[in-house]
């Protein structure tokens, strides 16, 4: 019988396995399907991670060495190269390996699976079907575990960070990126990576575009580009032809649920990942989650941050079987895309209640308001900029929350300054 | 003045950068805005990360990164030539690959164990 497992050992999973065992857990298993550990972060090989954890700026897989030096020197044991097949309410784990199938038990459940990208048929590109699409982060491990560079023109659609990255990182190897084209008027990707991805070789970025078809039979040989009015209809008159033989999609991502959805787990429609407390636990006690499983990060730190705590009160769970009196939700109004957590129980257990959110559209100078059932508001926080791909996180005093009767709204306002 | 986007951490400042007043740098958050904004437009500096071929590790290339910036206009010619290197497994973190890349005074150096 473990304390705890945990499925998935990237950062999630790495950071929550170093943290129960940190608070003490006698018995942590880490479960990994690869046969390395650290997940995606062994194919992120540029830059950026580590500055808030570490307060320095590391690598993927420095980052996630990081974590994987610490656990060669604890007690956590690891399977690798290992496949979780089920898991349930009673915290039954069934998994399959080399060494064939098992069923597992545990007290307590963490969920770090991480998620998926979005691929071609869920954003429904017309054109033919000639080898020569790539989701970005498939092209990512093709190009950086693999050495394989998936194509010499390439046309990226969708402006997320993979995206960016990966106009760089083949342009480094020679091929010529065209363009960067992306539905929305804003990026979803950091500022950052615009300035050091794309402006830095000067491959242009167009915004309120998208490709309106792929074509070529064999290999894909051109693609066309339009400007999209306000309800993404494409504008006659806006075409661009592209000659290319690859197109890279940066779509984004999808929390990866299939186990937690077998097993009843609740999911959110709208993080399409499970439903969470405070303190990361989803709909079936003891079973915990963290990371891009439960809403997609822009950061890897804020995810081991996340699993962190999730690991902790995984540990709270096994130790202090932890009762609770009533329970308060938390609804986003118009401009907040949603919340994690989306239910929050009383008595809190800690000071202080996280609340990430994303917002649907770019704010400058605002306010982030937290408003109870009668409309008054109960936390306020200033912003000077905030954008939808930016992942939005305030905190708020438990004592505040705990006078709250049934819920709380979080909301962005705007400021006028005069 | 000159409008630029701090690419030293994700919270991506707008900094505004004086050339006619030795550089001068506004809107950063931290020294890290203001030492790259003035570099930015002085000499232009990036950390290169790659990879190299390795021979006998779990995967085929082995990421690796300049162990500092190096200047902007040399990060195609040292991906290049990086393009020739192979290792040999096991490789340790933090192992020099390439001494002093491009006369750079900069090595090349691994991210992982492999």
């Amino acid at each position: 019988m473990f304390d705890l497992i945990i499925i998935g050992a990237g950062p999630a999973g790495l950071s929550a396995a170093v943290s129960a065992c940190e608070a003490g857990m006698e018995k942590v298993l880490l479960i990994e399907r690869d046969k390395e550990l650290g997940g995606i972060l062994n194919q992120c090989i540029h830059n950026g991670f580590g500055l808030h954890l570490f307060k320095e700026e590391l690598t993927g897989p420095e980052f996630a060495g990081r974590f994987i030096e610490q656990l060669k020197n604890s007690r956590v044991e690891v399977m690798s190269d290992t496949m979780v097949l089920d898991i349930n309410e009673n915290h039954d784990v069934h998994v399959i390996n080399g060494n064939g199938y098992q069923c597992l038990h545990a007290k307590s459940v963490l969920l770090a699976m991480g998620c998926r990208e979005r691929t071609r048929g869920a954003i429904a590109t017309p054109g033919s079907r000639g080898a020569g699409v790539y989701t970005a982060g498939a092209a990512q491990r093709y190009l950086n575990m693999d050495g394989y560079c998936v194509g010499k023109r390439v046309v990226i659609l969708g402006s997320g960070d993979i995206g960016l990255i990966m106009a760089r990182r083949m342009t480094l190897e020679g091929a010529k990126v065209l363009a960067c084209v992306e539905i929305n008027s804003y990026s979803a990707g950091l500022q950052r990576n615009i300035k050091q991805c794309l402006e830095d070789f000067d491959i242009p970025l167009y915004l309120s575009h998208t490709i309106t078809s792929i074509e070529g039979n064999d290999r894909i040989e051109r693609v066309r580009v339009s400007a999209v009015d306000s309800k993404f209809n494409p504008i006659e008159g806006t075409e661009m032809v592209f000659e290319c033989d690859t197109v890279l999609l940066s779509v984004g991502l999808i929390p990866e649920n299939e186990i937690s959805k077998k097993a009843g787990i609740v999911i959110d429609p709208k993080t399409r990942g499970p439903l969470v407390y405070e303190n990361m636990e989803t709909s079936i006690p003891g079973i915990f989650c963290a990371g891009n499983v439960v809403q997609v990060h822009d950061l890897a730190d804020n995810v081991a941050l996340e699993a962190k705590k999730a690991a902790l009160a995984a540990y709270d769970y096994v130790t202090n079987s932890p009762t609770y009196v009533r329970e308060i939700e938390v609804k986003n109004i118009p401009n907040v895309t949603y919340t994690v957590p989306q239910h929050i129980r009383l008595p809190l257990r800690n000071k202080l209640v996280e609340i990430s959110f994303r917002v649907n559209r770019t704010f400058s100078k605002c306010r982030i308001e937290v408003i109870d059932d009668k409309d008054n508001v109960i936390a306020k926080f200033s912003r000077d900029y905030i954008t939808p791909g930016e992942l939005q996180k305030i905190n708020i005093l438990s004592d505040v929350i705990s006078k709250v009767e049934e819920r709380i709204s979080v909301r962005v306002v705007e400021v006028n300054d005069d | 003045m000159t409008e630029l986007i701090c690419i030293g951490c994700p919270r991506g400042c707008h900094l505004m950068v004086d050339e006619e007043n030795d550089y001068k740098v506004s809107g950063n958050h931290c020294k890290i805005g203001e030492d790259y904004g003035k570099n930015e437009l002085i000499n232009p500096t990036r950390v290169l990360t790659t990879t190299v071929k390795i021979k006998g590790g779990l995967h085929s290339q082995l990421p690796c990164k300049s162990d500092g910036a190096i200047p902007k206009s040399k990060l195609l010619e040292a991906c290049r030539s990086l393009k020739e290197v192979c290792v040999s497994s096991p490789v340790k973190k933090g192992d020099i690959i390439v001494k002093n890349i491009l006369d750079t005074g900069i090595d090349i150096i691994s991210c992982k164990d492999m």
